[in-house]
């Protein structure tokens, strides 16, 4: 059973730019030597590695970086940002079922002043490109703008709901002195106005491109009651790809709306001893602003077509229904594919957060939407 | 253009649009005949292996369709205001092919003014060459 069998008991990240100095390589050892530090253990103990496809360090290179001992479990996740919670999944897995006691996962990015992975046309021409790239459709943006027309047209959302999103996310960056967005308010005018990106989608709906690294320490329960942190249990996890799924265009599925997050939420679900109702902060995957919404309805906040509305009101904020990316989220506080998601997660469980929810005892974090996908529910 | 790049599952299409024909990949099992798409080596209703390829009547309704704006790749970066949709076909609505609107054929992809795009607006195929390859493009079934 892996229901609260292993803890995160380590979080570590570097700074967020658009620009930083050292390799991808190196953020990633910085990274992971500071969760190791902050729980207390010797990067010589650590014998299980996860990461998720996109990433440019292999565990090879990481392992011989930070000092690792003999390493027995190490698994990479595909998928990109849909990856993300999936290597808490199998690390908490790993060390349940005892091929691992001290599991590492991470993520090292330099999208901010690296290439973008869609200017890479020869990487985006393999033959699922066949049916989109010749007409046009070229960017992450333009793939989700189409699935977030249909979405605006079928259940009356609006780009105001799209805007209580991103403001959601950019108030927590602007109590947070790690987020990019720290000290840059946003308003409505700026959002109303700001350029188009691939209408309906404009600026302020897309994340920020970031240089940086975070990573995590996943032990048993057991052991985890004697590490230097307070624990933060995995209390369920679970993958999700939809039958008749295509990644990034779900277009192809009887039902495009209705992505991942929905597989994903059924077994995340099952697994566990609460449910939405239950949950006080959440971390939900931003790459784009529409995917929050069809995020909320897929892990059950709320019903089919009623995501939007349930932005109104001030719902995502601090105080309000379900608190949101309360360190500034892919929109505010940095984009690294979804990882800085799961420290905040940690962060909130523990009682550190910037903008902290009080007594936060139950977190969902989810992966990236419109890609098979990953969530965990964490404990307190 | 991206010039689209085949596989052996997909390259029918292709053919069949270079002789101005919208074809998708069908079960070819007597008891079957799903539509699928895109193509695969095998049917996921029956699991046939046998499949043929089905002329579509070439006309559909705007499903979605975006507004791509700066920045883009060259090509596309070239013709600001184009548009790109997602067309369901009228022979089988949970098919939906992506593409362009435009005012003829040959026209550029920017050619159609963005706002007289609507969701569920009937539309028919066309078929033009772009780079030595043959794609379909889409017009306003009221021009």
């Amino acid at each position: 059973m892996l229901k609260d069998a292993t803890a995160i008991v380590g979080i570590g990240q570097t700074a967020f730019a658009k620009h930083l100095p050292e390799s991808e390589k190196a953020l990633a050892c910085r990274a992971i030597l500071a969760a190791l530090d902050d729980a207390g253990i010797d990067p010589s103990e650590v014998d299980g590695f996860a990461s998720y496809t996109m990433e440019e360090t292999d565990e090879v290179e990481v392992a011989k970086a930070i000092g690792a001992g003999d390493v027995t479990f190490f698994s990479k996740v595909g998928y990109g940002g849909g990856g993300s919670c999936a290597t808490v999944g199998h690390l908490a897995a790993a060390v349940a079922t005892g091929q691992a006691s001290v599991g590492v996962a991470w993520r090292s990015r330099k999208r901010g002043s690296g290439p973008r992975p869609w200017k890479n046309t020869a990487a985006q021409l393999p033959t699922p490109g066949q049916w989109t790239r010749p007409f046009g459709l070229l960017r992450p943006a333009d793939e989700i703008g189409m699935l977030a027309r249909r979405y605006m047209h079928e259940y009356g959302a609006t780009r105001d709901h799209l805007f209580n999103v991103a403001l959601a996310c950019r108030n927590r960056a602007n109590q947070n002195p790690s987020a990019i967005m720290y000290e840059r308010p946003l308003t409505r005018e700026m959002y109303m106005t700001s350029r188009w990106i691939s209408e309906p989608l404009c600026l302020f709906d897309n994340c920020l491109e970031t240089d940086g690294a975070l990573a995590c320490v996943i032990v048993s329960a057991e052991r985890a009651r004697d590490c230097r942190q307070k624990p933060v249990y995995v209390h369920s996890a679970a993958q999700g790809l939809p039958a008749q799924h295509h990644g990034m265009v779900n277009y192809w599925n009887d039902d495009p709306l209705s992505g991942p997050a929905w597989t994903a939420a059924r077994h995340l679900w099952k697994q566990a001893d609460f449910g939405p109702e239950d949950v006080d902060v959440a971390q939900i995957y931003d790459a784009f602003t529409p995917l929050v919404p069809l995020s909320l309805e897929g892990y059950g906040f709320c019903g089919r077509g009623e995501g939007a509305a349930f932005t109104e009101g001030g719902a995502l904020e601090i105080g309000g229904r379900l608190p949101l990316n309360t360190g500034g989220g892919g929109l505010s506080e940095a984009y690294v594919h979804g990882f800085n998601l799961i420290n905040e997660g940690v962060k909130q469980l523990r009682g550190s957060s910037t903008a902290q929810v009080p007594d936060a005892a139950t977190c969902l974090v989810t992966a990236g939407e419109g890609v098979p996908t990953s969530a965990i529910l964490l404990r307190a | 253009m991206l010039t689209p790049v085949t596989d052996e599952d997909g390259a029918p299409f292709w053919e069949y649009a270079a002789r101005g024909e919208l074809r998708v990949q069908a079960c070819a099992a007597p008891d079957c005949g799903e539509l699928r798409f895109p193509p695969r080596p095998c049917c996921p209703h029956c699991h046939s292996f046998d499949s043929e390829w089905r002329l579509m009547s070439g006309r559909g309704r705007i499903w979605s369709y975006v507004l791509p704006h700066p920045p883009l790749l060259p090509d596309y970066a070239a013709q600001p205001g184009y548009n790109a949709v997602l067309v369901e076909l009228a022979d089988a609505p949970r098919i939906r092919l992506a593409g362009n609107v435009v005012t003829t054929p040959d026209a550029p992809l920017n050619s159609l003014d963005a706002g007289r795009l609507r969701i569920g607006a009937p539309v028919k195929v066309a078929f033009t060459e772009v780079d030595g390859v043959t794609v379909p493009r889409w017009l306003l079934e009221r021009g």
